[in-house]
């Protein structure tokens, strides 16, 4: 009988690039700089990392296929690394494969790592995906890209409830908000500077009915963590540490797409966030979850996620963000440090940028956006378009809580 | 008894005012303003000569079964392969057989429709086929201020020919062959080249049809006047009324070339003006149609009573009134390709078309076929190997289900100003049929302020990528909102 992941897995060090347009920078430089603040966090040396998992998504237009390019960058000893690729799942997939190296009792120290270096392909937004979707689905598929496939859940949410357009958009306007309010506190994030409601609703459309304001950065920027079992990390005197809680994904398998679906929800997150709250022992998500950093690629997401991740009653979440209760002082702090929207989202180091935020919190680190003693950390990772994706839940805090 | 059983058409619904052109480019050719009255039918950007053909192919084999074709023959001076059957494309569209059938393409000549339809009627007379569709469609791209750009409209028609529930019988057939060149184009060209107008007219279409007519009464022992409409196509307007004095036919019963409304359709001509006046015809009329180019073709048909049995369809008729106005002579260059636009480093991925694949999978790429599954009775798309309702998960147990004929409902959209699109924004979205199955697909002939959840659309088969690198065109379906039609 399975026991889950609980407690099993202590993260001793974590490391994170300031996410943006790194112009003077590739992957290998942005991947040194995260892993040097990680090791000096974790205060162990390079040769007691026995494997290692890379996490990043457009290989194609960025380092290229294998776990060779972080091998090499980091000057790995000839150890185990693997890539790993899950759309904006990522990097989240390369902690599990770390944590779970781990607590299958195979490696003492793993690391996760997690890059993705965007600002190389010459035109904005995210890399063109028609030669990345597959033979079959090149020739057929929508002329679709994220704003696009993200937006229709727009219009599906509005139809569901029977909401103006207008009014979702004033949701989704808040929701911009409050990331850049967030953002602008974070030295490390891509976009600092907070917007007003109103510049939110005024900024030109992307696709309908997402505006500019709407949609995240597409950044440059690596993460990583040092992962190891509690006891080892006893051992290292390594004092109220951080532990894996729960890790979940879950993956869509065409239903939405060719069956049945509302438009209006995401069938993964609401399975996962399940799962991974049992897996937690957490009874009540939005009393016991002390913060998040869900991936708000686009407003519209964060909007339905908090309904998914069953903080938010169905239909309610228009209401709880107007409320304010996913505002930095609100009940559930939601993209403490800025989100995807204000963080930026070099895919492949999303996932690990999260946990950054949550491990810094949980450590009462994040300088002055700490939150009053947090205890259960959650982040949420949706690559792919919300007819056809792949979830991920994670919930960290600290050890023993 | 053998003749015509059934018939389709297929105007484009951008229409675009000659007097549109004239005040964009009469500065430079100032003569196109002789003949700035009416519009012409012009193709969306994601429409070409096969897809046009596919369209008014689905109209004729309304109520029909596309499964009992013999054959298929394809008309067109505009075909995207000069070197793959392009009938085959259309054929694969209809879901037609694949065995015991014979499929051509009737090319390079504006007569090709009327030769297609001579060859059908042989092969059914001489009892080799039984039922053959004919369909005509061009598209030609013209060079900017000139006649041809004022004359040529976009379209297609579909006549299907057999023996059983014949709404027109076939009276015979004469046919003048030689080698008149009002117009050439050259292997590898992008245009027509056109001889001086008044040879055209005088020596081309004024003799050269009247002769031919002449020569069909005469071997056919019939006269003029047995006809209700004579139909023969010719854009100068003159010379179509000189050609009806010469050959003494009353106004009323030569049919309009239809300058007015569509512009001169090519190899699809022919065949358009003859549905339009089968839109018309009651039984026991008499029609004679004619096609020009290298000659002439001319036939002729007795309508008879099961042409009021004939099920309701769009055709030409009803092509002509779905009409929105193209107001931008730019948008209409840009959707020929004449002007350079930049589409941007997004729109420069030209992934190459997996021929395997497009073998493979050729009932779902070209017919929109899916799967129902057999045990609990799901249609669904695309066809996969494990039934997509997960209270059933069948494995391998599937027939055959048509989407192409199914109307759908909008349950969420966007438009799309980051895709790389011709015509901003890309608009596209998740449907549901009726009946059962869902997917995405893009959509077109809409404007995005038009689209709403709910909204009742259509399947149009169309032209998805032109690999210009490689000289290859795909094709995929895509949604086409009723806009009247919704209950949002």
């Amino acid at each position: 009988m399975a026991t889950g992941i609980r407690d099993k897995v202590a993260v001793i060090g974590m490391g994170c690039t300031k996410f943006g347009e790194r112009w003077n920078d590739g992957a290998e430089e942005l991947m040194v700089e995260a892993f040097q603040e990680c090791m000096e966090d974790a205060g162990i040396e390079k040769k007691e990392i026995q494997a290692a998992w890379l996490g990043s998504c457009f290989d194609e237009v960025n380092i290229g296929k294998s776990a060779l390019p972080a091998s090499m960058a980091l000057r790995l000893p000839n150890i185990s690394v693997t890539r790993v690729e899950n759309y904006c799942a990522s990097g989240t997939e390369a902690f599990r494969g770390a944590v779970y190296a781990v607590a299958s009792g195979a490696y003492d120290i793993a690391l996760a790592i997690g890059v993705e270096k965007l600002k190389d392909i010459g035109y904005g937004g995210l890399p063109e995906f028609s030669s990345a979707m597959g033979t079959l689905n090149q020739l057929w598929m929508a002329n679709m890209t994220a704003p696009g496939g993200f937006a229709m859940l727009a219009t599906g949410y509005a139809a569901k409830y029977g909401l103006d357009i207008n009014e979702v958009k004033r949701a989704m306007a808040h929701v911009s908000v409050k990331s850049h309010a967030n953002g602008a506190m974070n030295p490390k994030a891509h976009l600092r500077r907070a917007v007003t409601e109103e510049q939110v609703l005024n900024a030109p459309q992307i696709a309908y009915p997402l505006g500019l304001f709407d949609c995240c950065g597409v950044s440059d920027g690596s993460a990583c963590a040092i992962v190891t079992t509690p006891d080892i990390a006893k051992g290292l005197g390594k004092k109220d540490f951080v532990s894996v809680k729960a890790l979940q994904l879950s993956l869509s398998n065409g239903t939405e797409l060719a069956y049945e679906w509302d438009g209006a929800h995401f069938v993964t997150t609401t399975k996962a966030s399940a799962a991974a709250y049992e897996e937690a022992g957490i009874t009540n998500p939005r009393e016991e979850i002390s913060m998040m950093e869900v991936h708000d690629c686009f407003s519209i997401t964060e909007l339905v996620t908090m309904e998914d991740l069953h903080i938010s009653e169905r239909g309610q979440a228009p209401k709880d963000i107007m409320d304010g209760f996913y505002d930095m002082t609100g009940g559930v702090p939601c993209q403490v440090d800025g989100g995807l929207k204000c963080f930026g989202h070099p895919i492949g180091a999303s996932g690990l940028r999260m946990l950054y935020e949550m491990y810094l919190q949980l450590h009462g680190r994040a300088g002055d956006r700490q939150l009053q003693n947090p205890k259960f950390g959650l982040t949420h990772n949706l690559g792919g378009f919300p007819f056809m994706n792949v979830c991920s839940v994670a919930i960290i805090g600290k050890n023993g809580a | 008894m053998v003749g015509i059983t059934s018939y389709g058409g297929y105007i484009p619904r951008y229409r675009l005012s000659r007097m549109v052109i004239v005040q964009n480019m009469a500065w430079y050719f100032p003569v196109i303003m002789a003949v700035a009255g009416g519009e012409k039918a012009v193709a969306n950007w994601d429409e070409d000569s096969v897809s046009m053909a596919v369209s008014a192919a689905y109209d004729c084999m309304t109520g029909k079964d596309r499964k009992g074709l013999d054959g298929l023959y394809f008309a067109s001076t505009t075909m995207p392969f000069a070197d793959r059957l392009n009938a085959g494309i259309v054929a694969t569209a209809l879901n037609m057989r694949e065995e015991d059938v014979t499929n051509a393409d009737f090319s390079s000549c504006m007569k090709a429709g009327t030769t297609a339809a001579i060859s059908a009627l042989g092969a059914i007379e001489a009892g080799t086929k039984n039922n053959v569709l004919v369909v005509a469609s061009d598209q030609r791209r013209t060079k900017m201020a000139t006649m041809f750009e004022m004359f040529f409209g976009d379209g297609a028609a579909a006549v299907l020919f057999g023996k059983d529930d014949v709404i027109a019988e076939f009276k015979g057939s004469y046919s003048v062959n030689c080698d008149f060149i009002d117009h050439y184009k050259g292997y590898g060209k992008e245009f027509d080249y056109g001889w001086e107008e008044r040879w055209v007219r005088d020596i081309g279409y004024g003799k050269i049809i009247p002769e031919a007519i002449a020569g069909f009464l005469a071997k056919t022992g019939t006269a003029i006047g047995d006809f209700d409409k004579v139909i023969y196509p010719c854009y100068f307007g003159g010379t179509h009324r000189g050609i009806a004095k010469k050959l003494g036919i009353e106004k009323e019963n030569a049919q309009n070339n239809l300058h007015a409304v569509c512009g001169d359709t090519g190899a699809a001509h022919p065949m358009v003006m003859l549905v339009a006046a089968l839109e018309e015809a009651k039984p026991g009329d008499k029609l004679l149609v004619a096609g020009f180019g290298q000659g002439c073709d001319v036939l002729s048909f007795e309508v008879t009573d099961k042409i009021n049995d004939l099920k309701e369809r769009r055709g030409v008729k009803g092509s002509l009134a779905n009409r929105v106005e193209l107001s931008s002579y730019q948008k209409f260059s840009k959707f020929r390709n004449l002007i350079t636009a930049d589409l941007g480093i997004r729109g420069e991925a030209n992934p190459n078309t997996a021929l395997t694949v497009l073998w493979r999978k050729r009932k779902m790429m070209f017919g929109l076929v899916g799967a129902k599954c057999k045990k609990c009775g799901t249609p669904q798309f695309p066809a996969q190997p494990i039934c997509v309702n997960p209270d059933c998960w069948t494995v391998n147990e599937f027939e055959d289900y048509e989407f192409s004929d199914k109307e759908a409902k909008i349950l969420m959209f966007t438009g799309d100003m980051l895709s790389a699109s011709v015509d901003p924004p890309a608009i596209y979205g998740l449907i549901g049929f009726d009946g059962g199955g869902r997917t995405m697909l893009d959509f077109t002939d809409c404007e995005l302020n038009q689209v709403k959840v709910g909204m009742k659309s259509r399947m149009s088969f169309r032209k998805r990528y032109s690999d210009g690198m490689r000289g290859f065109t795909g094709y995929f379906w895509k949604a086409v909102p009723q806009i009247e039609g919704g209950d949002a």
